[in-house]
């Protein structure tokens, strides 16, 4: 097809959606933290870096592998997350979203500025843990085993998150909660502290996704910035906000990157900033979202 | 009357000046712009301008009776950056001389700048070999490496080794293309052949969908253009895709120890690189790196070396000349053969390029390493002449040709 093997072309795809597995998981936290709380998180992106170098202050400074990282890595950044939010973001939840982008875009340099100058932009090694070393050869490629982890991974927590959100009563009592704050405080709902932890699983949901790309990329402070201007373009086409649009768009929109790298790869960091600019066009209000 | 001695008073002075050294501003300024916070600031960057300090301390901080002052900033990789701090730098800072300044693209764009105001030129971290063929000029000095060398080095000894088919994966600008042009006319030259290639935005996080591109190409040899973070990147990767255990092998054509460092001796082992310094090759160089590592906790790169020995030669030049114009000090530096810790017997043409040996090295495996930083082990001495553009191949408009 278009001169390349058909075979290939399923290598690609399937690259394409691990790709889109950490969009997915990324801007799902921002989506959960934007449609309950209002705050475009522009930290999201030095959050995630925090828990890829957690993983790496584990290994080398305790000795504590990547499957205990997997669980541990979260919450500490989650942890500092809801710090965060006591700290600086609650005191701007209800003025307009613009202050919000600025106290997030200002933190994420702060943060992404103290790892640069203590480690350097090259950034550190993490290797994959043994079990998941080598790889499959499924006739049309090699698929690192580490890889199908990713993808495997990523989607249980992907529809564990909208599980949570749009199917129990914990769910039901955050919606509740963003919609009528008072009402819901009315029949005896701690909302503050429900924002703080929402907060705080968002965040450990970004730190997740660190502690996972780290034996894929290296773990380095400049990780984060790469991506979020990707992942707010993922949410942002999705409809801010939405839970599902978001993981739709973040596995979908890796399709279309990975695509755009055989056929056109000069354009594979445009690509889907062109696909913004038509969706915000033709449907303001993202593909999944709610026109308020 | 007062008006009057003033301006008396004021051309009195100007005519001490000039009877003294000609130093514009009585300070000769020293801007080195690199990347200060992407990609390549570990490779340059700060390093670069402690290298700079260095080189002014050790020259005794005066220059021809005139303080030398160091100043410096990040061009975000960007070329409209870059230049909108070099106009600035020479029209109302006065600068005298921009150093550095990795990525050619803006190197590119400061060559221009600094050739229309006759201002001092010092190449370090690009690498593109246009900035001493197309786009030379009379007050650019290309210091440490070029694309042209890259090639002959990596390329020449993977191709006489049987590498004879390629596949490239190169950073989508001025220095990604100069480097893929010039070693696919050295893999040409002995016969090879090129498979094809894919043009990569700069500061890619994958490499995975173009490493498997060049898989299904079945070329020997997976060529990597690109530099800093993408390069890194790159190598990592391809292991965990089984490249090379595939049979193919992975050129990594610019290298540098910060790389090296950063992926750890398991991964980047038996890697093939060229570069013109490394720490560990004389007392003088090891000499040079402790003080520099000293005050940079790390060991530097030959981008960080050149800036250093580009910046003394510099200096000699203006102390020699008693000037600090642009065109009369390079004219200087080029008449001065170059002969420091890093550079022995090297000279700068008529085209701005320093002629210079480049080496060969070979990245140790984890059990040959016996420290910290101990990385290399030198293949083979690349002689000058042979990793510099010949003349007769050259487009520079400076060179005349007989």
């Amino acid at each position: 097809m278009f001169g390349i093997p058909i075979q290939a072309l399923f290598g690609q795809l399937l690259l394409g959606l691990i790709n889109g597995a950490f969009y997915a998981m990324l801007s799902l936290g921002l989506a959960v933290i934007f449609g309950l709380l209002g705050i475009a998180n522009f930290t999201h992106g030095a959050l995630y870096m925090m828990g890829a170098f957690c993983a790496w202050f584990l290994l080398n400074l305790f000795g504590i592998g990547y499957w205990p990282s997997l669980i541990l890595a979260p919450i500490i950044v989650g942890l500092f997350g809801i710090l965060l939010e006591r700290v600086f973001l609650r005191w701007i939840r209800n003025i307009d979203h613009l202050y919000g982008l600025m106290l997030t875009l200002g933190l994420a340099q702060i943060i992404e500025g103290v790892f640069r100058d203590q480690y350097g932009s090259s950034g550190k090694p993490y290797a994959i843990p043994a079990e998941l070393t080598g790889g499959y050869n499924l006739g049309f490629m090699f698929l690192p085993t580490y890889r199908a982890w990713v993808i495997v991974l990523s989607m249980i927590v992907c529809f564990g998150t909208w599980f949570l959100i749009e199917r129990t009563k914990l769910g039901a009592y955050l919606r509740a909660a963003t919609e009528n704050p008072v009402l819901v405080q009315a029949f005896g709902i701690n909302v503050p502290r429900l924002v703080t932890l929402t907060y705080g699983f968002g965040v450990a949901l970004a730190a997740l996704a660190g502690v996972m790309a780290a034996p894929i990329y290296q773990v380095s402070p400049l990780m984060g910035t790469n991506i979020l201007i990707v992942v707010i373009a993922v949410v942002v086409i999705g409809g801010m906000g939405s839970i599902l649009g978001s993981i739709i768009t973040g596995f979908s929109l890796g399709l279309i990157e990975g695509l755009t790298k055989v056929f056109w790869p000069e354009a594979s960091s445009t690509v889907i900033f062109v696909i913004m600019a038509i969706v915000l066009l033709v449907k303001p209000s993202g593909l999944f979202g709610r026109a308020s | 009357m007062t008006k009057r001695i003033l301006g008396l008073a004021a051309a009195s002075m100007l005519t001490i000046g000039t009877a003294q050294a000609q130093i514009s501003d009585d300070v000769v300024k020293i801007g080195v712009l690199s990347d200060m916070s992407g990609l390549y600031s570990d490779l340059a960057g700060q390093g670069s301008v402690i290298a700079a300090q260095m080189a002014v301390k050790d020259f005794g901080g005066t220059v021809a009776g005139k303080p030398i002052q160091i100043v410096s900033a990040d061009h975000l990789n960007k070329a409209d950056v870059g230049s909108a701090i070099a106009r600035q730098w020479i029209d109302q800072d006065k600068v005298d001389a921009i150093v550095d300044v990795p990525t050619s693209s803006v190197a590119l764009a400061v060559q221009d700048i600094t050739k229309e105001r006759g201002k001092v030129f010092l190449i370090s971290g690009a690498g593109s070999s246009d900035l001493t063929n197309k786009a030379c000029s009379p007050t650019g000095v290309h210091w440490t490496y070029d694309t042209y060398a890259l090639a002959q080095g990596t390329g020449g000894a993977l191709v006489a080794q049987g590498g004879n088919s390629w596949f490239f994966i190169t950073a989508d600008y001025a220095f990604g293309h100069s480097l893929e042009n010039d070693a696919t006319a050295v893999i040409k030259s002995f016969g090879g052949k090129v498979l094809g290639s894919a043009n990569v935005p700069l500061n890619t996080a994958d490499f995975s969908s173009y490493l498997l591109q060049a898989q299904t190409s079945k070329a020997k040899i997976i060529g990597l253009a690109n530099a800093g973070g993408d390069t890194i990147n790159s190598i990592k990767q391809a292991a965990e895709f089984g490249i090379t255990s595939g049979g193919q092998s992975l050129a990594g054509l610019l290298v540098f120890i910060s790389d090296v460092h950063s992926l750890g001796l398991k991964v980047a082992q038996g890697l093939v690189l060229t570069e013109s310094f490394y720490w560990d090759q004389t007392d003088e160089t090891r000499a040079w790196a402790k003080r520099f590592s000293a005050e940079a906790k790390k060991v530097p790169t030959m981008v960080q070396a050149g800036v250093y020995g580009a910046v003394t030669h510099y200096l000699k030049a203006i102390d020699a000349a008693k000037t600090d114009d642009g065109k009369t000090v390079v004219a200087r530096m080029k008449e001065t053969p170059i002969n420091d810790f890093m550079t022995k017997n090297g000279k700068i043409r008529e085209d701005g390029r320093v002629i210079r040996d480049m080496y060969l090295f070979q990245v140790k495996a984890p059990g040959e390493s016996k420290g910290e930083y101990d990385y290399y082990k030198q293949l083979a001495v690349i002689p000058g002449d042979v990793a510099a553009r010949p003349l007769s191949a050259s487009e520079c408009p400076l060179v005349k040709k007989g």
